[in-house]
């Protein structure tokens, strides 16, 4: 822990390593519109919150930041009614609310945007603003659109939003759409309006738009909670900023205080420990080989080597093009070009099958989406990609099947019931090395691992370091995608480092820091 | 646990009703001639409902399967009586019951070409192919049926003592029973439908065996249809309306899961008899057939209820 880490820091006003905060009280007034004290909420075993409290002034824009996993969605899903905290409590406005569905916290201007934003695609902005509180028209059973369209357009205009009341949405450019979101929200008097993410799927232009219409929010009175990646659009737009880690908050302080160097820091500020197993392998020769992709699919030109006995990591943020280099690399995206070496073989690759005869394997970030047959048999999960190769080409032998099940199970530890045991009575680890261990009876060479240990506790994840450890020391090419900087500087070589569909960052592990890869991730250069 | 319990629930309902039955209609229910009969009749319904089991584990379904059996039965007997004649015999009979299975086939690979080259839902696209299936049977011979006579030796014929229907029927079950358990083809199925994304990124060529599946399911409602034109002794355009609902109804009541991923061929076999043995002794106890369809009815409902709990028992007790 840094210095600064304290959990119990309440916002700008409580003084953060000392400092008066007269200073930075340019925008927004000293009201306070939020006040969240001593927030816990865990899952299971995964505590997501400890101790969190978070203040924001009254029409400021306050910005919400940390890597990710550390706890910005479960605390902006605590304040809008979509979860419970398990401690803690909410002051809104001075009065003290518990919110057991989102409809309450509606009900008392919290409104949230979702980066997915919520509309109904086929209805229009006028609809969708007043979904579930139409104004009645004058025969029973029936909605006074001209009134929707009219008191949508007037509520556009008094912030100055340049929209069609009357456009349908599918029909709008997504930022026309985050608008109409916004519009939503200001319909049912939202006071405090939470932006998730709101610029990962913009244009420049249209990111220009957004801040102006945040602003104009701001103007009004209107606080938001403005949660980003993206580092340089917090410095230009927000006026607080509070740094949230490993589900504590590490800082929270005017952003003119700050720069992105500073905020880096705070988001990253963690010790290495003996937690990553050690390792000492000697990468050999290159087995692989990864040349100019470029796939439909937001990735552009990636080049980069696997050595054997290597672990390569790839770091990015969220939407950065790092699953889309998996996919592109696996067959499940069409690439548009570039070209794939294995063991100085190039292949010709269009469909996970073909990467599986050829020896690439690919470890899903989504395990319940991508990854496992929930309903089947634990047995059946595990063969499934390797069925030619274990004999099993037209007719399956179960009990041989059985055998090789249990053999493999027990090789790794994982803990079931049997190998008949239906995978969704696993655990999300035990699940985790199922999938693992298909990969190891597919005879894979190169494997990718895409998030392997997200959603795990940590004893498991343990596990899954060593084992990819092992993998590596049998001189497989493994590369290593996560969104953890500590376990990719705990256990990998090298790290790539993708932004925006490219490889930005080809670094040895020992050479570089977290923050020049938190900062090659986050911040435009050019 | 729970999935015994799910096994055995069609099993348990047909041995009591065919136990009830054999106390209350001991000299009628109980013979080996209408034990026979109601084997007889569920032959094509249970063949076909074979096929359909297959495409449910798959998470798909399969809506022309009636109108399919109408086709593939007309085009048989076009063929025999092109071939043979008003009254066909012999090797023209032969031709045309391959012809007719041949169609099955064809139209079964149409279905799962449209679904996986088009990215269309089953239910879409075989609720469009039932119409054509149907329509080009009506178009053939101007809504009339054809006769073929002589063409009775699949409806009819006896081999040891059990009819030839019989026969075929369990040659089937065996054979798919067979597959879907240990053919690779078979645990792909159950792998598409308990998860198609994760099949395909486990290197399942998804579409390739739906594909299949779809074709087995053809050939299996053109062997179907050749049993019931030869039971009729004529092909009829109008056969097997609103048979995919039986079909369905008998898949389901044997456990099958229309969310796809669960489903054996012995549950459906089950049943596809307990619908039958019900018909059988209704009609043996004079229940009219209108009062039929409501018990009927009243029995999908109930098996599916049943299962669902069963089901969420299960997970209950799975819960960590």
């Amino acid at each position: 822990m840094t210095t600064s880490a304290q959990s119990n820091l309440s916002g700008p006003f409580d003084s953060v390593q000392g400092r008066p905060q007269q200073g930075n009280a340019s925008k927004g007034g000293t009201r306070i519109a939020l006040r969240m004290t001593g927030i816990s909420k865990s899952f299971g075993p995964v505590q997501a919150l400890s101790d969190v409290s978070f203040t924001v002034r009254a029409g400021t824009v306050h910005a919400l930041v940390g890597e990710n996993g550390a706890g910005k969605s479960t605390l902006v899903k605590i304040l809008a009614g979509v979860y419970q905290p398990d401690k803690g409590s909410t002051e809104i406005n001075e009065k003290p609310y518990t919110f057991d569905r989102p409809d309450q916290a509606l009900a008392v201007g919290v409104s949230m945007i979702y980066q997915d934003l919520d509309l109904a695609e086929h209805l229009t902005v006028a609809e969708n603003v007043f979904l579930g509180n139409e104004p009645k028209g004058r025969l029973p059973f029936t909605v006074d659109y001209k009134a929707m369209v009219k008191r949508t357009a007037e509520l556009a205009k008094s912030f100055s939003f340049d929209i069609d009341p009357a456009a349908v949405v599918s029909q709008l450019p997504t930022g026309d759409c985050q608008v109409a979101a916004i519009i939503k929200a200001l319909a049912r008097r939202a006071s405090i309006i939470i932006m998730d993410e709101p610029t990962s799927s913009l244009s420049e232009t249209e990111v220009e738009r957004l801040f102006e219409v945040v602003r104009q929010l701001r103007e009004k009175g209107i606080s938001v909670i403005y949660i980003s990646h993206r580092l340089e659009e917090i410095i230009g737009l927000a006026d607080d900023v509070t740094v949230l880690r490993d589900g504590r908050v590490v800082h929270s302080e005017s952003v003119t205080k700050l720069d992105i160097a500073q905020i880096v820091r705070y988001m990253v500020g963690r010790e290495l420990t003996e937690f990553f197993p050690a390792r000492d392998v000697k990468p050999g020769d290159v087995r692989v080989r990864v040349d100019n992709l470029s796939s439909d699919s937001r990735i552009k030109e990636v080049s980069f080597n696997l050595a054997a006995g290597e672990i390569v990591g790839m770091a990015g943020l969220v939407g950065a093009g790092r699953t889309e280099v998996a996919r592109a690399i696996f067959g499940v995206d069409k690439k548009a070009s570039g070209s794939i070496v294995l063991d100085n073989k190039e292949l010709s690759i269009n469909s996970p099958a073909d990467a599986i005869s050829n020896g690439i394997a690919l470890l899903t970030e989504d395990r319940k989406r991508t990854g496992l047959c929930l309903g089947l048999a634990c047995s059946w999960n595990v063969t499934i990609a390797s069925l030619g190769l274990l004999g099993m080409k037209r007719i399956i032998n179960p009990a041989r099947e059985n055998k090789i099940a249990a053999d493999i199970g027990e090789q790794l530890s994982i803990k079931w019931l049997g190998p008949q045991a239906p995978v969704d009575s696993l655990s999300g680890g035990n699940q985790q090395k199922l999938l693992i261990a298909r990969w190891l009876l597919a005879k894979s060479k190169f494997m990718i691992f895409d998030e392997p240990t997200r959603g795990i506790d940590v004893g498991a994840k343990k596990e899954v370091y060593s084992l990819l450890n092992r993998l590596a020391e049998e001189g497989k090419a493994i590369l290593f995608i996560s969104s953890e900087l500590p376990e990719l500087f705990g256990i990998t070589d090298r790290i790539l480092v993708m932004r925006r569909g490219r490889l930005v960052g080809n670094l040895k592990t020992s050479e570089t820091t977290q923050e020049e890869v938190m900062h090659l991730a986050a911040v435009e250069t050019d | 646990m729970g999935k015994f319990v799910r096994q055995l629930l069609p099993f348990g309902s047909l041995t009591l009703i065919i136990c009830i039955l054999s106390a209350l209609e001991p000299d009628t229910f109980l013979t080996t001639e209408n034990l026979l009969n109601i084997l007889r009749r569920s032959s094509v319904n249970g063949i076909i409902a074979i096929g359909m089991t297959s495409i449910i584990i798959s998470a798909g379904i399969d809506l022309s399967v009636g109108s399919m059996l109408a086709l593939s039965g007309m085009v048989g007997a076009y063929a025999m009586i092109a071939i043979g004649g008003s009254d066909p015999q012999g090797s023209s009979l032969i031709i045309g019951t391959a012809l007719g299975i041949v169609i099955g086939v064809i139209c079964g690979f149409t279905n799962g070409v449209l679904i996986t080259k088009l990215k269309l839902q089953p239910f879409i696209v075989t609720l469009g192919t039932m119409s054509v299936f149907r329509g080009i049977s009506y178009v053939m011979n101007n809504g009339q049926p054809y006769n073929v006579p002589s063409y009775k030796y699949l409806g009819e014929g006896i081999v040891l003592g059990v009819p030839i229907s019989v026969i075929i029927f369990g040659v089937i079950i065996a054979i798919a029973g067979f597959l879907l358990k240990y053919s690779r083809l078979g645990r792909y199925t159950y792998a598409i439908g308990s998860n198609r994304v994760a099949a395909f990124h486990a290197g399942v060529n998804v579409d390739r065996n739906l594909i299949y599946i779809y074709t087995f399911t053809g050939l299996l409602v053109g062997i179907a249809a050749m049993i019931a034109t030869s039971r009729t002794v004529s092909a009829q355009p109008t056969a097997g309306i609103a048979l995919e609902l039986d079909i369905i109804a008998a898949v389901v009541i044997g456990g099958a899961s229309l969310a796809g991923g669960r489903g054996t061929i012995t549950g459906t076999i089950t049943g596809t008899l307990l619908i039958s043995v019900l018909r059988n002794g209704c009609t043996l106890l004079g229940i009219s057939t209108h009062v039929q369809l409501i018990v009927i009815g009243m029995i999908i409902i109930l098996a599916v209820a049943v299962d669902q709990l069963a089901q969420t028992k299960t997970s209950e007790l799975q819960a960590p």
